[in-house]
C-alpha cells in the first residue's frame, strides 16, 4: 500500500513537472499559447455564397474553388497562419489574425477582380456611356473579360521604360477579343474593374485605341509599378467562380486583445488564491492538500491546452476562472465526507478511505450533468456562426472538468495517504474533524 | 437536527413568489438582444481628442443614422450601434467621423446579418431544450434503482427552469433600467448555471438515494430532511469557491466577460437555493401529492410526520 502510493506520488510529481515544462519552455513545437482572435487581435469573416448564378449540382466545385483563390490571395500579403474554412456547403469562414495586413487581405477577399472590356457607345444626345463588348461564339452572347485570361500575366517595361501589364488570351478568349478588336479598329476599348473604369497612373480612364486586331495575347498600359503588380498578381490568383456576401464580420484590435488577458490573469490568480485560502481555513491540512492539487490541476490543464493545442478566447478562459472554483467541488465533497466518517468513530485512515469511496458516485453524477452541458454548448457552438464565445467557454470547461476529477481524486487521496501514516496524523485538529458527541 | 423540509411550503411559496415577479418581467420589459440575436453592426471607436457622447451622437443622426445607441465604455472609447453596416458605409462613417472630430482608431468592429441572427436564435433555444432533456434523461438513468426515478429528474428540471426563468427575468429588469443586451456569452451563462444547478441537486440526491438504501429512517420526508443537512456544508462550500472565482471575474475582467458573470453570480445564488430547498422538498410534496399547499391562499397545516 505504502509502496503502491509513494510510486503513485511519483507520478503525479513527473506529471506536475512535465507540465510546467511544456508551460516555460516550447515543447513538441508548441511555443506559445494559441490565442484566438477576440485575444490576439484581428478579423473574422464569415462570407455567404450566393449560387443563384451556379449550374445546379457544381455547387461544391464552386465554394472549393473560391476557397482556393481566398488562399492563394491571401498568401500574396503573407499573413501569418490564416485559417480559411468551409462552413455547411455555402459558408466560408475566414480568420485573418494581427490587423494591418489582414484589413487590406479582407478587402482583397471582396475584390471580384474581374476586368471587363468595354466599348464606347454614344446615343443621340451625343452622351457617352460605357457598354460590354461581346461577341458571339456557337450562337452565345459573351464579354470580353479577364475570365479568359491565362493565369500567366506579369508586369514589365514597354520600349519607353512604361509600365505594361501582359496577359494572354486563352482559346475562348482569343476568339473573343478577335471579333470584338476586329470590329472595334480604330475606337477606343476601356477596361473596367468591378465596375468602376480602370484609372493610370494620371488618374485618367485606360482606354487604348485599337490598332489591330488581337487574338493572342495583349498589354495594359499606364498603371503605376504598385498597382499594376497588384493585378497581377490578382488575376493570377484566379477569379472567385460564386459571389460572396459577408453575413457576419469581427475586427478586434490587438491593443484590446492584450488588455483582456492581463486582466482575465489576475481574475485567474485572485480566484485561485481566495479559493486556496478558503480550503486552508476551513478544512485545514486537507486543504493544503487540495490546494496543492489546485496548484496541479492549474498548471496540467494550462500545459493541456497549450499542447492540443486549444485555441485560447476570452470565453474560454472565463470557463478556465469558472473551473477552478468547480474544481475543488470534488474535494470539498471528499472532505466533507471523511469528517462524517470520522465523526462515527472510524480511525483516520478509514474515514479518508470511505470519505473517498462515498462521495464517488456523488462526484460521477454531478460531473456527468456538467459533461453533457459541455458536449451540448459544443454542438451549440459548431451550429453557429459565431462560435468562438460558446465553444471556447465549453471546451475549456469540459477539459477542465476531466483533469479536475483526476487533480481532486488521484492527487489529494495521494498526499493523503502518504500524511496518514506519519506523526502529522495524530493530530487531529489538523483535519479540523471531530468525534460526535454521544 | 435542523428541520428544512418542514418549512417547505414556505420555500416553495418564496420560489414561486421570485418566479412569479421573474415571469412579469419578462413579459413587460422583455429581454434585449444584442446584435448577435438581432443583426446590426456594433464599432468600438477610440477618439485621440475628448469628444461629447452627446456631440456624438448629434454627428450620427446628422450624417443619418437616426436609430444609432451610444455608450461610452470606461476607457473613454465609444461603442456605437447601428443598423448593418457595409464595408463602404463603415468606411464613410468612419472618415465623417474623423473629419468632424480628429484623429479616431477603430479598437473593435462586430457586424451580424440577420439570417446569421435569426440562426443563433433558433440554435441557442435548441441548445437550451436538448440541455434540459439530456440531463432529464441521466438523472432518471441514474436513479433508475430509486422506486420513482422519473420524480428526480422532474424535479431537478423544476429547479432548473425556476434559475433559468429568474436569471433571464433579472436581465429583462436590467435591460428595461440600464439598458443591458443579451448576448451570446450571456447563453453560455445560462448553460453554465444549468449545468452548476442540477451539479447541485445531483450531490443532494445523491445523498437521499444513498440514505435510501441503507433505510436510515422509515420516513421520506425524514429521508431527504437528512440527506440536506448532511450536504448542506458541502454544497455551500463550493458555491462559494465558485463565487469567489465569479467575482474575481466580474471586477477584473470587466466589461466584455460581464454578461457571463453576472449570469453566474446570479445563477450560484439561486442555483443553491433551488438545489437545496426547491428540488428536495418538491420531490416530497409530489411523493405525498400535496400539490394543494403550493397555492397560498389555501394553505393547510398538513403537518403529519
Amino acid at each position: 500500500m505504502v509502496r503502491r502510493n509513494t510510486i503513485v506520488f511519483f507520478i503525479i510529481v513527473a506529471i506536475f513537472a512535465f507540465a510546467v515544462c511544456a508551460l516555460v519552455y516550447p515543447l513538441f513545437d508548441r511555443e506559445e499559447m494559441r490565442l484566438g482572435l477576440d485575444l490576439q487581435g484581428g478579423i473574422h469573416m464569415v462570407y455567404q455564397a450566393d449560387f443563384t448564378d451556379v449550374e445546379p449540382g457544381t455547387e461544391g466545385e464552386a465554394i472549393d474553388g473560391a476557397i482556393a483563390v481566398i488562399e492563394r490571395r491571401i498568401n500574396i500579403l503573407g499573413v501569418t497562419e490564416p485559417l480559411i474554412q468551409k462552413q455547411g456547403g455555402d459558408r466560408i469562414i475566414v480568420e485573418l489574425p494581427g490587423v494591418g495586413e489582414a484589413e487590406k487581405a479582407k478587402n482583397l477577399i471582396g475584390e471580384t477582380t474581374l476586368l471587363e472590356f468595354r466599348e464606347r457607345e454614344v446615343d443621340e444626345e451625343g452622351n457617352v456611356t460605357w457598354v460590354p463588348a461581346t461577341a458571339t461564339i456557337d450562337g452565345k452572347e459573351k464579354i470580353l473579360t479577364s475570365g479568359y485570361f491565362k493565369e500567366n500575366t506579369y508586369v514589365g517595361q514597354g520600349s519607353l521604360g512604361q509600365i505594361m501589364l501582359y496577359f494572354e488570351w486563352n482559346e475562348e478568349g482569343s476568339q473573343i477579343s478577335g471579333e470584338v478588336t476586329g470590329r472595334l479598329i480604330g475606337q477606343p476599348l476601356a477596361i473596367f474593374l468591378s465596375g468602376e473604369p480602370l484609372l493610370g497612373d494620371d488618374e485618367q480612364p485606360i482606354a487604348p485605341i485599337v490598332r489591330s486586331q488581337i487574338t493572342d495575347r495583349g498589354q495594359i498600359e499606364g498603371l503605376s509599378l504598385g498597382e499594376a503588380t497588384e493585378l497581377s498578381q490578382l488575376l493570377n490568383a484566379g477569379r472567385i467562380p460564386v459571389p460572396l456576401n459577408p453575413i457576419y464580420e469581427q475586427t478586434v484590435s490587438p491593443i484590446l486583445g492584450a488588455d483582456f488577458i492581463d486582466m482575465s490573469l489576475m481574475a485567474g490568480l485572485i480566484g485561485i488564491i481566495l479559493v486556496m485560502l478558503f480550503m486552508i481555513v476551513y478544512y485545514r491540512l486537507p486543504g493544503v492538500l487540495a490546494s496543492l492539487a489546485l496548484i496541479f490541476y492549474g498548471a496540467v490543464l494550462l500545459a493541456v491546452f497549450k499542447l492540443i493545442p486549444v485555441t485560447l478566447t476570452l470565453a474560454g478562459i472565463g470557463g478556465f476562472v469558472l473551473s477552478i472554483g468547480m474544481a475543488v467541488d470534488a474535494n470539498v465533497l471528499i472532505f466533507e465526507r471523511m469528517k462524517e466518517e470520522f465523526a462515527t468513530g472510524r480511525t483516520l485512515g478509514a474515514a479518508i478511505e470511505a470519505g473517498f469511496n462515498r462521495a464517488w458516485m456523488a462526484i460521477r453524477d454531478s460531473n456527468v450533468t456538467t459533461i453533457i452541458v459541455c458536449l451540448i454548448l459544443i454542438w451549440l457552438g459548431s451550429s453557429i456562426v459565431e462560435s468562438a464565445p460558446v465553444t471556447g467557454f465549453a471546451v475549456t470547461l469540459l477539459i477542465g472538468v476531466l483533469v479536475s476529477m483526476f487533480s481532486a481524486i488521484i492527487v489529494t487521496r495521494t498526499l493523503l495517504r502518504l500524511f496518514v501514516g506519519t506523526s502529522l496524523a495524530k493530530k487531529t485538529w489538523l483535519f479540523s474533524a471531530h468525534r460526535e458527541k454521544k | 437536527m435542523l428541520d428544512i423540509t418542514g418549512k417547505r411550503s414556505l420555500f416553495l411559496i418564496i420560489s414561486e413568489i421570485i418566479i412569479l415577479i421573474g415571469i412579469i418581467a419578462l413579459v413587460v420589459f422583455g429581454l434585449k438582444p444584442g446584435i448577435e440575436f438581432s443583426s446590426g453592426s456594433l464599432l468600438t471607436l477610440g477618439f485621440e481628442q475628448e469628444v461629447e457622447q452627446s456631440d456624438l451622437k448629434a454627428e450620427l443622426v446628422n450624417l443619418g443614422y437616426d436609430n444609432v445607441i451610444i455608450q461610452r465604455t470606461g476607457a473613454g472609447d465609444f461603442f456605437i450601434r447601428t443598423q448593418e453596416l457595409t464595408a463602404a458605409e463603415r468606411l464613410d462613417l468612419e472618415e465623417a467621423l474623423g473629419a468632424r472630430f480628429g484623429a479616431l482608431s477603430e479598437r473593435e468592429f462586430y457586424s451580424v446579418s440577420s439570417m446569421v441572427a435569426a440562426e443563433t436564435v433558433s440554435n441557442a433555444v435548441i441548445a437550451v431544450a436538448v440541455a434540459a432533456v439530456g440531463i432529464l434523461l441521466y438523472i432518471t438513468w441514474a436513479f433508475r434503482r430509486m422506486p420513482k426515478p422519473f420524480h428526480y429528474g422532474v424535479c431537478a428540471i423544476i429547479a432548473l427552469v425556476h434559475d433559468v426563468v429568474l436569471v433571464t427575468g433579472i436581465f429583462a429588469i436590467l435591460g428595461a433600467i440600464m439598458g443591458w443586451e443579451i448576448n451570446l456569452m450571456f447563453i453560455t451563462g445560462v448553460l453554465a448555471v444549468i449545468g452548476y444547478s442540477i451539479n447541485n441537486t445531483v450531490v443532494v440526491f445523491d445523498r437521499i438515494r444513498e440514505n435510501l438504501r441503507r433505510g436510515v429512517h422509515p420516513d421520506f420526508e425524514m429521508v431527504v430532511n437528512n440527506s440536506l443537512v448532511e450536504t448542506l456544508s458541502r454544497s455551500l462550500n463550493t458555491s462559494l469557491t465558485t463565487l469567489f472565482v465569479v467575482l474575481a471575474l466580474l471586477l477584473f475582467v470587466g466589461a466584455s466577460i460581464q454578461n457571463f458573470a453576472l449570469v453566474m453570480l446570479i445563477g450560484i445564488i439561486v442555483g443553491t437555493y433551488s438545489s437545496l430547498f426547491v428540488a428536495p422538498t418538491l420531490l416530497i410534496v409530489w411523493e405525498r401529492g400535496e400539490w394543494g399547499n403550493l397555492i397560498p391562499l389555501r394553505r393547510t397545516k398538513t403537518e403529519e410526520a
